[in-house]
């Protein structure tokens, strides 16, 4: 039996699509020892993880690399986030890392980037699905809670910056088991009832407990669901959630939410101000250069001076009477120069000149010229004109054709 | 006027093409002055909207039929 025969590259590739089809591999959290731990100039790190059987090969690029919060050494006990592949170059599979955290982390944090890792492989955080920010929204739906000093804060500096933005308020739980469900409805319902150009969800700093809602596998959907761009507001500065990797945009605190959300009156005022100022310096500038063009027509003298004209159009009228003049001439010397040619030619074909050299001109007693013998017959009188005067003659006989002499008859 | 109808947003963004047509000054000088005329309309509007507007908080709560109700801020 023929067996088929692959080459180097197909069988690692057949290799690499069985393991990128196994979902278990494409999400994959494993621990173990770091070995062997490299950083290389690129910034991507390389790393073997083994067990006391086992060892693994690992590469973190350098975007994962530069989020981690400790720095890994080798014999450092950690978990590791990723997905395993082939690398078809040399045929070994490895374990391309997107966390890495210290053995001894809380339950909560590996969760977290056990979810980050998942929503990011299914394209939840893709810079593409983000949607624009309203420029200047008219109605902003803030979702959080009615108590907390967040809600406050965002109104205040949203009145104080663009008062023309009406707030709706969506009060929601922020923390504790009912959260989620409740965050994620008010989304939901945001977009059902079309609440708002713009949603800001958030709540004021606290605990990684406190702020576990927004690291709700729940609430990230509903923010990717969105249809109505979403601020995610969570805690303060260093704080970050999964709310605000799947967020249209991430603010660092409610406050600075409420910042990005408007624009600043006194800024608009400002820039009306100098829409004003630009437009009319631009309109006298127009009306100065109109003005400066009119001034330099003015000065011209047909303007200032009628007789100006009546001189120009009289020195027009003489140029072109001398053109006509001359145009005149021109034909009359041409016509002079063909009457000469004309009357040499006539001349030239007179008969007397013919006459002159020796030819002479027979005609009959009608006076009509004798051009062959046939008009002649014996005895018939003619006349014969020679340049000097003529002879009547009479025919005596008629020969027909040439003389014997050669000469013309 | 349609001018009146533009929102906040639009009214800015034609006012920046209008200063860009005066400032590149190459429109006939009536179509300027009916520019200059409508800019100037606009910077009017949206100084008064700027002046006039009231920052408005509502709380937004289900009603029986889901449909939201509005109801002022202070009632809790």
């Amino acid at each position: 039996m023929e067996r088929e025969t692959l080459s180097v590259t197909q069988l690692n590739e057949r290799i690499k699509s069985l393991l990128d089809g196994d979902p278990l591999l494409g999400d994959v959290c494993v621990r173990g020892e770091l070995s062997n731990y490299k950083i290389y100039p690129s910034g991507h790190h390389y790393f073997t993880l083994k067990d006391s059987e086992s060892t693994l090969r690992c590469v973190m690029f350098r975007p994962n690399a530069s989020r981690l919060r400790f720095r890994p050494e080798s014999g450092m006990c950690v978990t590791a986030f990723g997905r395993v592949t082939v690398y078809p170059r040399d045929g070994a599979y490895q374990l391309y890392c997107s966390a890495l955290m210290p053995e001894g982390t809380g339950d909560l944090q590996v969760a977290f980037e056990q979810l980050k890792a998942k929503l990011s492989a299914e394209g939840l955080f893709d810079a593409d699905h983000k949607k624009p920010i309203p420029a200047i929204p008219k109605r902003i739906a803030i979702i959080t809670s009615s108590a907390g000093a967040a809600v406050h804060d965002m109104i205040r500096i949203l009145g104080r910056r663009w008062p023309a933005a009406k707030i709706l308020l969506l009060p929601v739980r922020v923390q504790g088991a009912e959260a989620p469900a409740e965050i994620a409805g008010a989304i939901r319902y945001a977009n059902e009832f079309d609440v708002g150009d713009l949603i800001i969800t958030g709540r004021g700093g606290g605990s990684i407990e406190d702020l576990w809602a927004f690291n709700d596998e729940r609430v990230a959907r509903a923010i990717y669901a969105s249809r109505i761009p979403v601020i995610s507001a969570v805690g303060h500065e260093p704080d970050v959630t999964i709310s605000d990797y799947v967020a249209d945009r991430r603010a660092s605190t409610p406050s600075n939410a409420a910042e990005i959300a408007v624009p600043d009156q006194d800024e608009m005022r400002e820039a009306l101000t100098s829409y004003s100022i630009r437009s009319a310096q631009a309109m006298r500038k127009r009306i100065a250069l109109l003005r400066q063009q009119l001034n330099e027509m003015a000065r011209k003298r047909v303007l200032t001076d009628p007789s100006v004209l009546l001189d120009n159009r009289r020195l027009d009228l003489e140029r072109i009477q001398d053109r006509l003049l001359s145009a005149e001439e021109r034909q009359l010397s041409g016509k002079k120069q063909r009457f000469v040619s004309s009357a040499a030619a006539l001349d030239a074909m007179s008969p007397i000149r013919v006459l002159t050299r020796g030819y002479a001109i027979a005609q009959d007693d009608k006076g009509c010229v004798l051009r062959t013998v046939s008009e002649l017959a014996p005895e018939m009188p003619f006349e014969l004109i020679l340049h000097d005067g003529y002879a009547d003659c009479r025919v005596t006989t008629v020969h027909e054709g040439e003389k014997h002499d050669g000469t013309k008859a | 006027m349609t001018e009146q109808k533009l929102d906040f947003e639009q009214a800015i963004s034609r006012l920046e093409e209008i200063v860009r047509h005066l400032e590149k000054g190459d429109l006939p000088l009536n179509e300027s002055l009916s520019l200059f005329e409508e800019g100037t309309r606009l910077l009017a509007s949206c100084s008064t909207m700027l002046d006039e507007a009231e920052q408005q908080v509502v709380k937004l709560r289900k009603g029986a039929d889901r449909r939201p109700v509005e109801l002022p801020l202070e009632d809790e």
